[in-house]
């Protein structure tokens, strides 16, 4: 196969599975939540239990006009929303779906990236609370800067354990070291993971940057039509990453428990999302939004020491194993 | 009440208990155009008039708090053969209810010596205009149809007042 075939075949799988993905997450989204509160959720767009909602939803958008604020720095106001969407597109393209090359790009520095490109998303955040030139927004901003300046670092120090559990940085490599006495020796490491990953993706109870019933809507105030659709869609892209991390990296990405891995590796991996992706929805469900201190506090004198220890004792066994 | 005692996290944990097991039990909603409600009895609908019993003697429209009720009336002579001289016989020209101004108290049915007024459960007469709330005698009288029969009486209950007092004529 010439380069350049494999090279758009690989990019236009990454492409449809960030375009169909959190479109998948979104709907379950709307069912299950509203299932969870006696509800039904959407029943008419589609005829059959609302299934399109969220392209309804889209159509509705694109017709919605696209409002700048006088005061607003229009350029990087319009800017924001893709900046916000970049970042999870890049990291798409080094999770692995399945052995033997099922990924979009193997990376042997893979871990290294994807922390630094989500650690991206804060920039987006920013130039959207800035340059909205409202109050809300930039408290909305600041919240955000201090929400994800802190969890970065549990999230990267649980990654890290991982990595030292593994010997090695990239996802494929990571995944194929995994054992599945590693749920328990990591254990600690993926609830720091997942609690900071949730953090790191503002999802409720985490939204304190959007927390609607205190900043209206935090850095998405003054956003209409389109731009707020991207930053929706941003937030939906945003669970499929952290629960294909969380799978990739404390869930065995595409081993199983019948064998078979080379041929169903991917539906594993798909399964292991979707089911991280439940909880995440479960979460949002059942948890009030945290306070402003609780959040820091959980961050500072929760993650940071577990992460920290969490490392010691990954050391203390690769030592041992040795 | 959650004590000191208890172990960390299960508040947590029941959160997660509550909304998973909500999950799993039908749900409440109502798909009401499509489906229609189930109404509790005696339901506050719309007031409709049974017009044949209605002497349009004015009580109701003197009681209505709101002065929502509007009713014209004239007399007509009626000559019965045999009768000393031509009878009186109250005719119904017009009788309205602007629901715009009626807040569903129910008295002018409670005034109504003749049972003429009725509660409807029926409740889908939203209009586009204000002034289109105001129904004649002919929209009420359709909604007549829609009047269920009365509630069985509690079979532990008093006797009605009207039944109490036929047997202690009797006896």
């Amino acid at each position: 196969m010439p380069v350049w075939l494999e090279l758009t075949i690989r990019i236009a799988g990454v492409v449809v599975a960030f375009l169909t993905l959190p479109l998948i997450v979104g709907q379950a989204e709307h069912k299950v939540m509203a299932h969870m509160q006696g509800r039904l959720g959407p029943m008419y767009a589609g005829a059959f239990h609302g299934w399109a909602q969220l392209i309804a939803d889209g159509v509705k958008f694109v017709q919605k006009e696209s409002v700048t604020p006088a005061a607003a720095d229009a350029p990087v106001f319009k800017l924001a929303p893709f900046v916000a969407l970049l970042p999870y597109l890049v990291v798409l393209l080094v999770i692995p779906l399945g052995p033997g090359g099922l990924v979009g790009q193997s990376l042997d520095i893979g871990l290294f990236l994807v922390l630094a490109v989500v650690g991206l998303g804060v920039v987006s955040v920013l130039m959207a609370s800035w340059a909205s030139a409202n109050k809300y927004s930039l408290l909305g901003g600041l919240r955000a800067a201090a929400q994800l300046l802190g969890y970065e670092l549990p999230f990267v120090l649980a990654a890290a354990s991982v990595a030292m559990a593994a010997g090695t940085l990239s996802l494929t490599g990571i995944v194929e070291a995994w054992r599945p006495w590693w749920l328990l020796w990591q254990l600690p490491a993926l609830v720091v993971f997942f609690v900071a990953g949730l953090a790191e993706i503002r999802r409720p109870p985490f939204d304190m940057p959007i927390a609607d019933s205190e900043l209206v809507f935090g850095y998405l105030t003054e956003y209409t039509g389109l731009r707020f659709a991207f930053f929706l869609l941003a937030e939906y892209v945003g669970i499929v990453v952290i629960a294909a991390l969380t799978t990739v990296l404390f869930l065995g990405g595409w081993k199983g428990p019948f064998g078979l891995d080379t041929e169903l590796g991917w539906l594993w991996t798909l399964i292991k999302i979707f089911a991280v992706s439940f909880v995440v929805i479960w979460l949002r469900v059942a948890y009030p939004r945290l306070r402003e201190d609780q959040l820091q506090r959980l961050c500072w004198l929760g993650l940071v020491p577990l992460a920290l220890l969490q490392l010691v004792l990954t050391a203390g066994v690769k030592v041992w194993l040795t | 009440m959650v004590g000191m005692s208890e172990v960390p996290g299960v508040g947590l944990a029941k959160g997660l208990a509550v909304t998973l097991k909500t999950m799993t039990r039908r749900s409440h909603t109502h798909q009401y155009p499509d489906v229609e409600p189930d109404l509790p009895p005696r339901s506050r609908g719309v007031i409709a008039l049974f017009e044949e019993n209605c002497t349009s003697c004015m009580l109701c429209a003197r009681e209505c708090p709101d002065w929502c009720i509007y009713i014209d009336s004239h007399k007509e002579e009626v000559v019965l053969p045999g009768a000393a001289r031509p009878r009186q016989r109250p005719v119904l020209d017009r009788f309205a209810i602007d629901f715009s101004l009626c807040m569903y108290c129910g008295i002018c049915i409670e005034a109504c010596p003749f049972d003429a007024l009725y509660w409807s459960p029926e409740f889908e007469y939203a209009e586009y205009d204000i002034r289109e709330l105001l129904h004649e005698k002919e929209t009420l009288r359709e909604w007549m149809w829609t009047v269920p029969a009365p509630p069985a009486h509690d079979p532990n209950g008093e006797p009605a007042k009207e039944q109490a007092a036929a047997a202690a004529r009797q006896t």
